[in-house]
């Protein structure tokens, strides 16, 4: 007996496998389908060895938690109706895989084919086995985004595109309206297990809200089975490799939808409401299935058609409220799967060995394809019901029970035989045109290849299947009998109805209804045959119904109008009316809180005004306020300003024991005045703004003016009485604390700051210099296709001055007068440069015990490389330095993250540091702490990332200066935005 | 001490938003980089105003916690500090690509239609 762990094997197997397929490489045809036969075989043995388990006890069970929070298990459980769905899933599920091997061509990417495949039959094993409603809609979305993704698998096929999305939106809307159902059943029953659902039928269907269960859980069956008004999806799916259609069409992803209405069925059917919205969408697809699949040229267009109308047949079964119309409707889930899986392949067959589809131009291939002949002969044969094959035995069944059927209104009681036989006569006629129209006539003509037989094993599929469809049709109760009934009876226990299995009933009114069904069925083909030859397209009298036209009109108004539509009332694409309103929300956010909350200042005593530091901070207001004012018309004095708004930043960080903040903004302070000055000459030239064209435009812009100037002072005041209020209460006892005590003992250090930021938060400042890391190379890479604007191309001003000069005496060299510029600050600055540097390490040696650190000696370091570019030129520096901002980068973060990581190798967790205290010779006693490693790690990454965004800036004027002399295309010339890096 | 701080967060975050409301690219940025002090020196201030507290531990990791300026605050502006600067250094770029491709420094891409 089988472990009940092993239903979790069945799925996890499934899902592994594809997870292996997928990382194949991407030509491994012969790898990948051994991996995927032998896969989907060892499910298969899984299931079979689960039949004794399920025939004697009925049902295996395998739990374990899922969202214990939230009251969900995670069920698996086999009953026989399970048992008999996941032999179909992964019986054909191995032949499909099998044929695949050899429909697939070598050109196509096989792996990924199989690894959908194989996740595919997981999730369809996962909807089947599951004992937990939210867990089957789990799956069942699976199947649906795995459906998508088959269908999708030539996605360089518009048509493979378009049905897979259509099918995705239908089947997954569908699934998410099954998985309001759902809840609303699970709420109806106080429970999601699925055995205590089914033992609460009678308080399901007298609960008020059944009937929107059932409306929602019908939605979602109806539209993963494709019943009308949503099969149109199905046809489309054809774009899908035919393999995927013999397996989708056939076993797995439509009969979902029919599984859960059988699954269901004990607990929600025998209702009027049932039999309407079941019974009703299940005869309309039935009729409309058929008569629109003879009209089809596309042999899979003909059997997708013919699908949707047999599903209309199980659906309307198992609409029909009668437990021997249920049996029915099992019966035909399991002959459908084999009929259709077979005939499937043979079009896939017919398609591969001659390819076209098309049933007008396809003739005689009896001829060069007898085999394939002869099985498609018989699975078509089962398809419209001839006696001896197993679609004959479940039609017999139907037409019985259309006899019988209590419809709950008169007019039904007549009309359904009638209909039944209508639909049974369709399928005769669109299955002999299957088989007339490509096996016999005269010979073909100008088929794109010459036909024959597939090889041996491609065909072996169809003989297994065609081979089923005869020992059932012959010998019912003998092969298929058992299963059937462990289906029958887990689905209807105590309720099961005696049934017979055997092929003659007698002379009885249901074989009558098959005769005239076949009859009417042959008369009908030759009546069309010349139509359908050389008539029009599409479909008489039904032109009207275009699932799909109503489809795409919806989704184009969704996707396209709508959203236009709300995006022109609501949205803007212009950016200041949005930073407007994030502004006001924020101030509105505050606003609402302190109204709630009440803003009065605490008792703490304020400290005593220092006439210097107020001194700097009315510096400081003026020279934010003036940049406010300039930025403008005069960039460089709002630039000037800025810096003098930092400066007095920094200032207040010095005077408020800041040590270290005062050291990062000051040399931040520095770079980014840099990084902008560099910025400035690539704006374009200011134009005073025009006169206003009218007095409104004027009086409008004047208004904005003053919205914007209510907004700031809003803003600031708002912020400056916050801050005030926060200052004069006494401050919580926060985590500083913790710091402050453990800083030493446990970081090593006395800079606590610093202690933070390498060892106790090490992991957010990892983050941290991965970002700028990030930010650096997104310069980098912007920079590198950067075309300025022509007007900025051409020489500044005073280095044309310079240049004319230089041209106007016979003695001097074009360039002279630049290079020779501010000679001797360029020579101090360039003598600054191992000055700046040892001042850069010892701030990173320092940064764990004094004021310093990683960031700051970084910056330093970048500015001492800076100083060099702006001494030097570009060209000077890099024919003296090896300047590889991308190596230091990369260097700086896997030396952070390798300090971090090495921590495992002495089994702490990531980012342990270690400290200890060495006695060097000659420089006493040293800290040596695995922090001053990851240090060194955001000093590299700091000084990469700062030079590599300076000079990727500053590069640009060399490449504008070579694109100058073709004025007509301001493309840039190909150099290298960093040099060594390109 | 405090008020004058208050006052000084409240107005380089006013001129800092008023830019940010401006049409031009160059505006915005200083905008930015000015609500960026003010910020940054809120979250400071946070940690109340301690004139002439130390800011590191004596040798050994001596001393009275309760006389230490707080760290907590200086560490996360630190943080803020180095991500403001690659941010303007982001917005830079962005703003000169922008410039290249659309000839305009209107925060939009093109002037206002008047």
């Amino acid at each position: 007996m089988p472990d009940d762990m092993l239903l979790l094997a069945l799925i996890g197997l499934s899902y592994a496998g594809a997870i292996a397929a997928g990382l194949l490489p991407t030509h491994a045809r012969n790898a990948a389908a051994w991996l995927a036969g032998m896969t989907t075989f060892a499910c298969l043995l899984i299931v079979w060895a689960f039949y004794p388990v399920v025939e004697q006890s009925g049902v295996a069970r395998y739990e374990m938690g899922w969202m214990p929070g939230l009251g969900l298990r995670f069920v698996l459980r086999m009953d026989g109706f399970a048992w008999i769905f996941a032999g179909l899933v992964t019986g054909i599920g191995l032949l499909v895989v099998l044929y695949a091997r050899y429909y697939m061509s070598a050109e196509d990417p096989v792996p990924r084919f199989f690894a959908f495949l194989l996740a595919f039959m997981g999730s369809m094993l996962g909807v089947v086995l599951s004992g937990n409603l939210i867990q089957l809609d789990f799956f069942w979305e699976l199947t649906s985004l795995f459906s998508f993704l088959l269908i999708g698998y030539w996605y360089h096929l518009p048509s493979a595109r378009d049905g897979a999305r259509m099918a995705m939106t239908i089947t997954a809307a569908g699934g998410l309206a099954l998985f309001a159902g759902m809840l609303v059943l699970g709420h109806i029953v106080g429970s999601y297990d699925l055995d205590r659902v089914l033992a609460s039928g009678d308080s399901i269907r007298s609960h008020p809200l059944y009937l929107p269960a059932l409306v929602l859980i019908a939605l979602g069956a109806l539209t993963k089975s494709a019943q009308f008004p949503f099969h149109f999806w199905l046809p489309h799916a054809m774009a899908a490799p035919t393999p995927v259609s013999a397996y989708l069409h056939s076993a797995t992803l439509v009969k979902a939808g029919v599984f859960l209405l059988a699954r269901l069925w004990p607990v929600m059917a025998g209702t009027e409401a049932w039999f309407w919205i079941v019974g009703a969408a299940g005869l309309v697809t039935l009729l409309l299935g058929a008569y629109v699949a003879i009209f089809q040229n596309d042999l899979k267009g003909l059997l997708a058609y013919s699908t949707i109308s047999h599903l209309g047949l199980i659906t309307l079964l198992l609409g029909l409220n009668s437990e021997l119309a249920m049996v029915a409707a099992i019966f035909h889930i399991m002959n459908h799967a084999t009929f259709k899986a077979s005939l499937f392949m043979a079009a896939g067959i017919i398609d591969h060995e001659t390819g076209t589809r098309d049933i007008r131009r396809l003739s005689g291939l009896n001829r060069s394809m007898p085999f394939t002949a002869r099985l498609a002969l018989v699975a078509a044969a089962a398809m419209a019901g001839v006696p001896l094959l197993n679609g004959f035995l479940s039609k017999e069944m139907f037409f019985a029970e259309s006899l019988i059927a209590s419809a709950p209104v008169p007019p039904f009681h007549g009309m359904l035989p009638v209909a039944a036989t209508l639909a049974s006569a369709f399928s005769v006629a669109y299955s002999l045109r299957f088989i007339h129209g490509a096996f016999f006539g005269p010979d073909p003509v100008d088929l794109p290849r010459q036909p024959h037989e597939p090889p041996a094993w491609m065909r072996f599929p169809v003989e297994i299947l065609v081979l089923a469809c005869i020992m059932v049709g012959v010998l019912p109760a003998a092969t298929i009998g058992p299963f059937l009934d462990m289906a029958v009876r887990s689905v209807l226990g105590a309720a099961t109805p005696a049934y017979s299995l055997t092929v003659w009933h007698g002379f009885s009114p249901p074989l009558v209804m098959s005769l005239v069904a076949l009859a009417g069925g042959v008369v009908l083909y030759l009546l069309l045959q010349r139509r359908l030859q050389d008539g029009p397209e599409g479909t008489p009298l039904l032109r009207w119904i275009e699932g799909q036209r109503i489809f795409e009109q919806t989704m184009v108004f969704l996707s396209w109008r709508l959203a236009r539509r709300l995006e022109r009332i609501l949205g803007t694409r212009r950016l200041q009316p949005q930073l407007r309103l994030l502004v006001c929300v924020v101030v509105l956010a505050a606003a609402w809180t302190l109204w709630l909350r009440g803003l009065a200042p605490g008792r703490l005593a304020s400290s005593a005004i220092d006439p210097a530091l107020a001194l700097v901070w009315i510096v400081g207001a003026a020279c934010a306020l003036g940049a406010a004012w300039k930025a403008k018309f005069h960039r460089v004095a709002a630039l000037i300003l800025l810096g003098g708004a930092g400066l007095v930043t920094c200032v207040t960080f010095v005077w408020l024991s800041a040590p270290d903040l005062a050291l990062t903004q000051l040399l931040v302070e520095v770079v980014t005045t840099i990084l902008l000055l560099l910025g400035l000459r690539w704006l374009p030239r200011r134009i005073e703004d025009a006169e206003p064209a009218t007095r409104m435009a004027e009086a409008a812009a004047r208004v904005r003016r003053l919205r914007d100037l209510v907004i700031a002072v809003l803003a600031g005041g708002g912020l400056a009485a916050l801050a005030y209020v926060v200052m004069t209460w006494p401050p919580p006892d926060g985590i500083s604390r913790f710091f402050l005590e453990r800083a030493y003992a446990e970081g090593g250090g006395t800079n606590v700051v610093n202690v933070i930021l390498v060892d106790f938060r090490g992991f957010d400042t990892l983050g941290e210099i991965t970002v700028l890391g990030v930010v650096a190379l997104t310069v980098y890479a912007l920079l590198r296709r950067f075309r300025p604007a022509p007007e900025s191309i051409e020489v500044p001003e005073q280095q044309r001055i310079q240049n004319a000069q230089d041209d106007a005496r016979p003695d001097r060299q074009v360039g002279d007068t630049v290079a020779d510029w501010l000679l001797i600050p360029s020579l101090i600055m360039r003598l600054l440069f191992p000055v700046i540097g040892v001042v850069a390490l010892f701030l990173l040696l320092r940064g764990h015990d004094l004021p310093g650190g990683g960031f700051v000696a970084g910056l330093t370091m970048s500015i001492a490389i800076i100083v060099q570019y702006m001494a030097g030129g570009t060209r000077w520096v890099e024919g003296r330095l090896r300047i590889l901002p991308l190596r230091w980068m990369g260097l700086g973060l896997l030396l952070a993250a390798g300090t971090g990581a090495a921590a495992w190798a002495f089994g702490y967790p990531f980012l342990t540091s270690y400290f200890d205290y060495a006695d060097l010779p000659g420089i006493g006693t040293m800290p040596v702490a695995s922090a001053l490693l990851f240090d060194l790690g955001v000093f590299l990454l700091v000084v990469g990332a700062t030079v590599l965004n300076l000079i990727a800036l500053a590069h640009q004027s060399i490449r504008g200066h070579r694109a100058l002399p073709r004025a007509d295309a301001p493309a840039l010339v190909r150099a290298p935005a960093v040099v060594g890096e390109d | 001490m405090e008020l004058i701080l208050a006052l000084g967060i409240g107005i380089f975050a006013g001129s800092g938003v008023w830019l940010l409301l401006r049409p031009r690219t160059f505006q915005v940025i200083i905008g930015l980089s000015l609500l960026s002090y003010a910020v940054n020196l809120f979250i400071f201030a946070m940690g109340r105003l301690r004139l002439g507290a130390a800011p590191i531990l004596g040798p050994g990791g001596t001393g009275d916690p309760g006389q230490f300026a707080d760290p907590v605050p200086q560490a996360l502006v630190l943080t803020a500090i180095v991500i403001s600067f690659a941010t303007t250094a982001l917005f830079l770029v962005v703003l000169l690509a922008a410039r290249g491709l659309t000839g305009t420094d209107h925060v939009d891409g093109r002037e206002r239609d008047s």
